[in-house]
């Protein structure tokens, strides 16, 4: 059942959903939601669980509202606080983390390709002290940066958690911000920042995105085996 | 139960009876892999064919190019569901691989593996008889890295994780084995009509 609809930003909405039988889960996995019509026409699509597990009893789920969308305008024209949403999972075996993966981590996200992001990030905020993470970011405008003031209180509070912004259509806000789509040097940047190899990388975003990201990776040597990707879209 | 407020968009009736259980049709050609894509280079590609542990022939990519080819436009279904009709792949047959390895098949099953570490596995009435190929063209130009060049196995009757990227050797096995996905939850065989995507349904 929806518990809570948040506007996160003009395009996006993170819908809290409190079931039944909630399942405890690991960081990085995904729900499937099925929706059916009055006639019996269903339509199935999943969605990254942003909230971390021990958020106990609820899964966090962001959605982009698509313009020819068939899911994504009922979740943000439709549906309401109150709805029953059938949903199967959390599913996933591999973009995942558990605190036994350790660290360092490198994250990097593209548009609603952070709600994976998110569960890892705030899993090992509750749980770990010592792992070193830092998340990449990349977005069209500062408007546009989901969970923004979390990701921010969350920079400034934890040592080892760096926060860097890439607005690829606006200017820097923070002094380490970058206004430009992510690059191949932007990427070093981070990995410089992070201070040592990261022993799992975690891109998520478009298949475009996800691309271009994990090919630089594999240029700047990481190793392809510990670069774990979710990508969607065309 | 119905969802309220929800009405759908239906597949075209001419196109519905094409589309499995909870699949929606899309356009585009989306790329779902675990990790980066691997970049391997014609000189150095091979494909082997083995029985258990014991290689029985490999071909090189000047080899492989000598067999028959076979165009093959099959509709295809990916778990995470999306499902794209009329692809049009060429390839080589299993059937004509097998031929000119002069090898009948030893077991009933497979385990196919991949540059980049991945596997799954095949039944081997699920590859023999025309169902499956190994493919290096897709709407007649040579497959891109993305899309698993140079080649990868096509099994278009199973849910598309079966059709392993980047394919560098077929292995019969005597028992069927899970490969990367089915270790991680997914169903062990992956029929698109049964709905079977996940271990247990």
């Amino acid at each position: 059942m929806i518990e809570r609809i948040e506007r996160q930003t003009t395009r996006v909405k993170s819908f809290l959903l409190r079931p039944q039988h909630w399942r405890y889960f690991r960081a990085g996995q995904h729900l499937d939601v099925r929706l059916t019509a009055p006639d019996g026409y269903q339509a199935q699509r999943s969605y990254s669980v942003a909230s971390a597990p021990g958020l106990e009893g609820l899964y966090e789920l962001v959605v982009e509202r698509l313009e020819n969308g068939e899911i994504s305008p009922f979740f943000h024209d439709v549906a309401e606080v109150g709805d029953a949403i059938e949903i199967r999972g959390p599913f996933g075996g591999h973009f995942v983390w558990s605190p036994e993966d350790g660290g360092p981590l490198l994250l990097v996200g593209g548009g609603s390709g952070l709600a994976p992001l998110m569960s890892i990030l705030r899993h090992l905020s509750a749980v770990s002290d010592a792992v070193r993470v830092i998340l990449l970011y990349a977005a069209r405008t500062w408007d546009d940066v989901i969970f923004r003031e979390e990701l921010i209180a969350l920079d400034g509070a934890k040592a080892d958690f760096t926060l860097l912004l890439s607005l690829s259509r606006d200017t820097p806000r923070r002094p380490h911000d970058i206004g430009r789509r992510v690059d191949a040097s932007l990427l070093k940047v981070a990995l410089a920042r992070l201070g040592a190899a990261p022993r799992l990388t975690f891109v998520c975003g478009s298949n475009a995105f996800v691309e271009t990201i994990t090919g630089h990776l594999v240029d700047l040597d990481l190793g392809p085996e510990t670069i774990r990707a979710e990508r969607f879209g065309g | 139960m119905a969802t309220r407020g929800f009405t759908g968009r239906r597949p075209a009736p001419e196109l519905a009876d094409r589309v499995p259980p909870g699949q929606s049709l899309t356009e585009d050609f989306p790329v779902l892999t675990a990790g980066p894509t691997p970049r391997i280079s014609l000189g150095d590609w091979s494909f082997t064919l083995k029985s258990g542990p014991r290689p029985v022939k490999r071909w090189t990519w000047a080899e492989f190019n000598t067999l028959p080819q076979t165009k093959m436009t099959r509709d295809i279904h990916c778990v995470t569901k999306w499902s794209k009709l009329n692809t049009p792949w060429t390839g080589v047959l299993i059937d004509d691989l097998l031929a000119d390895a002069e090898l009948e098949p030893p077991t009933s099953h497979t385990l196919v593996h991949s540059y980049d570490g991945y596997s799954t596995n095949v039944p081997v009435a699920d590859l023999i008889g025309g169902k499956a190929m190994i493919a290096t063209h897709y709407e007649g130009k040579p497959l891109t890295p993305a899309h698993g060049g140079p080649a990868r196995l096509l099994v278009p009757h199973l849910y598309f994780w079966k059709s392993a990227k980047w394919i560098n050797a077929l292995q019969f096995t005597e028992r069927d084995e899970a490969g990367f996905w089915e270790l991680r939850g997914y169903h062990i065989y992956g029929d698109p009509w049964r709905e079977q995507r996940f271990t247990g349904d």
